[in-house]
């Protein structure tokens, strides 16, 4: 249930750009959220449908583009994306270095008018 | 229309909060553990196992994060070390804002190593970052050999995995290789500590390790 609290963080920064852009209303709300989080898009949405209420962000749509995982095999610089539950490199069994991406969870952009 | 860039972590107010804390605790040498595990696998047993292995030579404090109740936090108190019960009534987590409240509570110059206990939960603990230093998981034994499989994202974000529970390994169908394996196969960096707190079996290599986290820290 930690989307409640994170999508009460989504809506503060979304009105708060919204006010600073002078917007009368925000239509659509463009999100990055990486595979490795643990995100779930619907519940994000459903808590937003009803924290905004009453907000320039009523009605507005949730736009979420997910990043896919990447790392980088420490023995062969190999960048891949792990299976689910196993992060060896896939061509020289090496194991991993560092994540590149996956981790994302932030607000892109709004659509306003 | 028109389309406004903003590019703003979405944790962004937790996250400054948590480099608060993180900046209070350097300044007071503290070094802060994060011990995330499912309920059950001894967060609270190691906290007060770890307080027996290093007692006299370095001082211990903790924050308690549980949805309800004082039992943890009853049971660290009596082995008179200062502590801070957080109930989060629901969530599932700690925050860095309940951690920074329960840190103006604490004693923080009376106290070189500050464990955190948060909620028991093998999920979302590991997106929100408090101000630790360090990130712990305990898994034990009785929970089987696939945690690893089945949770791999906290598995990702820890420096060390604490297998507790150690001496049951023979009672129950548990392959040790099999989650060492998971284990590294994710994180290669993670240190994975095997021990018992109820026998103590295997205690020293992790209290070692802390301490030499305190001297490089």
């Amino acid at each position: 249930m930690h989307e409640l609290p994170v999508t009460e963080q989504l809506l503060n920064i979304v009105l708060e750009h919204a006010n600073q852009a002078d917007a009368e209303r925000v239509l659509k709300i463009n999100v990055v959220i990486g595979d490795l989080t643990h995100f779930n898009g619907e519940s994000i949405q459903f808590y937003l449908d009803i924290l905004s209420k009453g907000t320039k962000a009523e009605r507005a749509s949730l736009l979420i583009s997910r990043v896919p995982a990447r790392v980088r095999c420490k023995s062969c610089g190999n960048e891949f994306t792990p299976k689910e539950t196993d992060w060896v490199c896939p061509r020289c069994s090496g194991f991993i270095d560092e994540v590149i991406s996956g981790r994302e969870c932030y607000v892109e952009s709004i659509e306003v008018e | 229309m028109r389309k406004v860039e903003v590019i703003t972590q979405i944790l962004n107010a937790n996250d400054l909060t948590a480099q608060e804390n993180r900046a209070l605790l350097k300044k007071h040498c503290i070094l802060a553990v994060n011990l995330m595990a499912s309920p059950g696998a001894g967060k609270t047993s190691l906290i007060l196992q770890t307080a027996k292995a290093l007692a006299g030579r370095v001082r211990l404090g903790v924050i308690e994060g549980d949805v309800a109740s004082r039992i943890d936090a009853d049971k660290v108190a009596s082995a008179d070390i200062p502590v801070i019960q957080i109930n989060t009534g629901g969530e599932c987590h700690l925050d860095a804002l309940t951690v920074q409240k329960a840190l103006e509570a604490l004693p923080l110059h009376e106290i070189d190593i500050l464990f955190i206990e948060n909620v028991g939960n093998l999920i979302c603990p590991v997106e929100f970052q408090l101000g630790e230093e360090v990130r712990v998981v305990v898994a034990s034994v009785p929970e089987g050999d696939d945690k690893p499989y089945k949770y791999p994202a906290i598995f990702t974000a820890v420096n060390a995995a604490v297998l507790n529970k150690i001496d049951l390994a023979p009672y129950v169908d548990f392959k040790l290789d099999a989650m060492r394996q998971g284990i590294s196969r994710l994180n290669p960096k993670a240190q994975i500590f095997e021990l018992s707190c109820r026998t103590g079996q295997g205690l020293s290599q992790w209290t070692d390790w802390l301490e030499s986290l305190r001297r490089t820290g």
